[in-house]
């Protein structure tokens, strides 16, 4: 099917600034689709990020956009939300914005359960400031600031979500592109807080140093490793090593955070 | 005009200012002493249509109430000097992307966490400094509980009206204390909104360079836009241009400079024939006054500049002053070791002696310690 995505796009702030073999274009293409299924309006979507090299996606997304500090994508979105919960609120960062700097606000976030999509595209490394360590760097690789390979443990963002009170919880790839606009749709059409993890390619940063020969290497990777969860559920945890579950790891019905708010405290609309 | 009076205290007094200044969205994080602000908050917030949150730290709250900005609600946040201290990043986000705000700052004393229940004026140069880069920035300095009210509703509107964060500079004795405040109908003080834009959605600039003031649309209303943190063209996306880059802050803090007469007030009590003059805020002017009022009772030509805005420094004022008057002194009390005692002394520029009485005591300065400097002068 031939989408219209130049309908969403700013396209004369094309052609984008990432690396060749990067795969945000790719996310970005799963999300327009994604919002185009829904049907919702441009003007009530509002796309808020951090910094780092996903946080120049707005700037590309013809919706309200705020390109915020670094790791401050979440809490610039809670007041917009909270300002005007009729506004379909989406947060989005990098695994570096996310989980390190912006780790405090991602968890909160979750334990809030306000109804907004946090995406977080994990290329496990900070891509835009030259290849440093993130906390989702597999133990062992390579980074600018690990180069004797990664020593510390690191985050599973679909883990941290889920702990920390997200409602909906899911992982893809951007290599599995139809699923990837599944999963993104469905995180925006769930009532509450849903995080969405997007496995994503630095070739630039991450692969060069870490065995990747080529860009395609990486969305190899991700096609070897990536195990749809329904599949999962029948393999063994040896067959499962050094593999990952894409899908939808958690959902459930929990308050939404403003509904709640407003109905505890007697808010009183219009006055 | 219908009011009503009441016994309030100062922090209270900030929330209801900005209750009727139209402030809808309070997001903070709870540091002495200034609570009380976001306590009021939470309470009369949501009956009037607002909301409220709590955030994890100061530097989300601080995210919050821009983000809540650009959402179309007037936001307000309250800190003290280490939570103002990490406010200070998106402050500069706002300051640079033009957004509305007001940050109420409890001044205690520091550094660091420093003396939670001890009042302090030491946040002076941090409300002007305190964020990178060269910036915008309206202070203003309440010294009364009527003032904590007064000021934060102006607060609101000069944010508003400039597009520009404000920081309402208070200190833990006039936020703490209680005294009678009226609170006028509504109506009764002037309310300022945010420009809305009147042309189409396709032909609006958020950073027309040629204005100083652009209007500001709420998101979701037709106008879609981008904001960035970075150096922004007209139409708010990133470049990379030092020639705009320059161009558009030199702008943003004009339009404060050109507007010096609406922005900056100033108090002045038996200015007229003074030779030595009192220069003090907050707390420190309630001394001054009586120090100023005794030295008149002595015989000596005494008076008190009170700046209600801090920044813009009233530079104007103490010039006119300055080629007025044959000033023979400036006694300059503040609790801090000097911070506007140098802002002082570079407009007097040698023209008169400019000293500083500084305390980090934590009791008020007495007006007899501000009274024997004054002596000094006569």
């Amino acid at each position: 099917m031939a989408y219209n995505y130049s309908k969403y796009l700013r396209n004369e702030k094309l052609p984008h600034i990432w690396c060749p073999g990067c795969t945000y274009g790719i996310a970005l293409k799963s999300m327009i689709r994604a919002i185009d299924g829904l049907g919702w309006e441009k003007d009530d979507i509002v796309v808020t990020s951090g910094i780092g090299c996903v946080s120049r996606m707005p700037g590309y997304m013809d919706f309200n956009t705020l390109h915020t500090t670094h790791g401050r994508s979440i809490a610039f979105a809670t007041g917009v939300k909270l300002a005007n919960p009729e506004l379909k609120v989406i947060a989005l960062g990098g695994d570096g914005d996310m989980t390190a700097i912006g780790g405090n606000h991602f968890i909160h976030v979750c334990r809030r359960n306000i109804d907004m999509t946090v995406f977080v595209f994990n290329n496990n490394i900070y891509g835009m400031t030259g290849a440093q360590y993130s906390p989702t760097t597999p133990r062992g690789s390579w980074a600018a600031t690990a180069p004797y390979g990664m020593p510390e443990s690191n985050f599973d963002i679909t883990e941290l979500a889920i702990g920390s009170g997200a409602s909906f919880v899911a992982r893809t790839t951007s290599y599995h592109t139809p699923h990837c606009e599944k999963m993104v749709k469905e995180a925006l059409q769930h009532k509450g807080l849903s995080v969405v993890e997007i496995i994503s390619a630095c070739p630039t940063g991450f692969g060069r140093k870490n065995k990747f020969k080529t860009p395609t290497s990486m969305l190899v990777d991700m096609k070897e490793r990536a195990v749809n969860i329904q599949k999962a559920a029948k393999m063994s945890d040896e067959e499962m090593e050094g593999k990952y579950k894409i899908g939808v790891l958690h959902k459930e019905e929990r308050p939404e955070h403003v509904e709640t708010y407003d109905s505890v405290v007697g808010f009183q609309k219009g006055v | 005009m219908a009011k009503k009076v009441d016994f309030m205290m100062g922090n209270h007094a900030v929330a209801e200012g900005a209750l009727y200044a139209g402030c809808k969205f309070f997001g903070g994080y709870p540091i002495t002493p200034s609570t009380e602000v976001a306590e009021r908050m939470a309470e009369r917030l949501p009956k009037v249509g607002g909301r409220f949150i709590q955030m994890e730290d100061e530097i989300a709250a601080m995210a919050s109430v821009v983000g809540a900005s650009l959402a179309g609600s007037k936001s307000l946040t309250a800190t003290s000097g280490p939570g103002f201290s990490l406010k200070q990043e998106n402050l500069g986000y706002a300051c640079l992307t033009e957004i509305p705000v007001v940050v109420v700052d409890v001044m205690r004393g520091g550094p660091s966490t420093g003396m939670p229940t001890g009042p302090s004026q030491s946040d002076i140069m941090q409300a002007k400094w305190g964020t990178h880069g060269d910036h915008p920035i309206i202070a203003v300095t309440p010294a009364s509980v009527q003032e904590q009210f007064d000021e934060t509703v102006r607060a609101f509107n000069l944010s508003e009206k400039y597009r520009c964060p404000v920081v309402v500079l208070t200190d833990a004795i006039i936020g703490q204390m209680m005294e009678s405040l009226t609170i006028p109908e509504k109506g009764g003080m002037e309310i300022v909104d945010r420009e809305m834009p009147t042309c189409k959605p396709e032909e609006f600039l958020p950073y027309d360079m040629s204005k100083d003031v652009n209007p500001l649309p709420p998101f979701g209303k037709g106008y879609r836009f981008h904001v960035t943190g970075l150096h922004y063209d007209e139409t708010g996306f990133p470049t990379n241009d030092p020639v705009l880059h320059t161009k558009n802050t030199k702008r943003i803090i004009e339009k404060l400079e050109k507007n010096y007469d609406d922005i900056v007030q100033v108090d002045e009590f038996m200015t007229d024939d003074a030779e030595v003059l009192v220069f003090a805020i907050g707390v420190s002017a309630r001394s001054a006054k009586h120090a100023v009022l005794e030295a008149r009772n002595n015989g000596i030509k005494a008076g008190l500049m009170r700046p209600l805005t801090i920044w813009p420094f009233p530079e104007k004022h103490l010039e006119k002053i300055l080629s007025k008057n044959n000033i023979k002194g400036i006694v300059v009390p503040e609790m801090n070791l000097g911070q506007m005692t140098l802002e002082v002394d570079k407009v007097a520029r040698g023209r008169c002696k400019v000293e500083g009485l500084y305390s980090l005591m934590v009791d008020p300065i007495l007006p007899a310690d501000i009274l024997e400097k004054i002596r000094r002068f006569a």
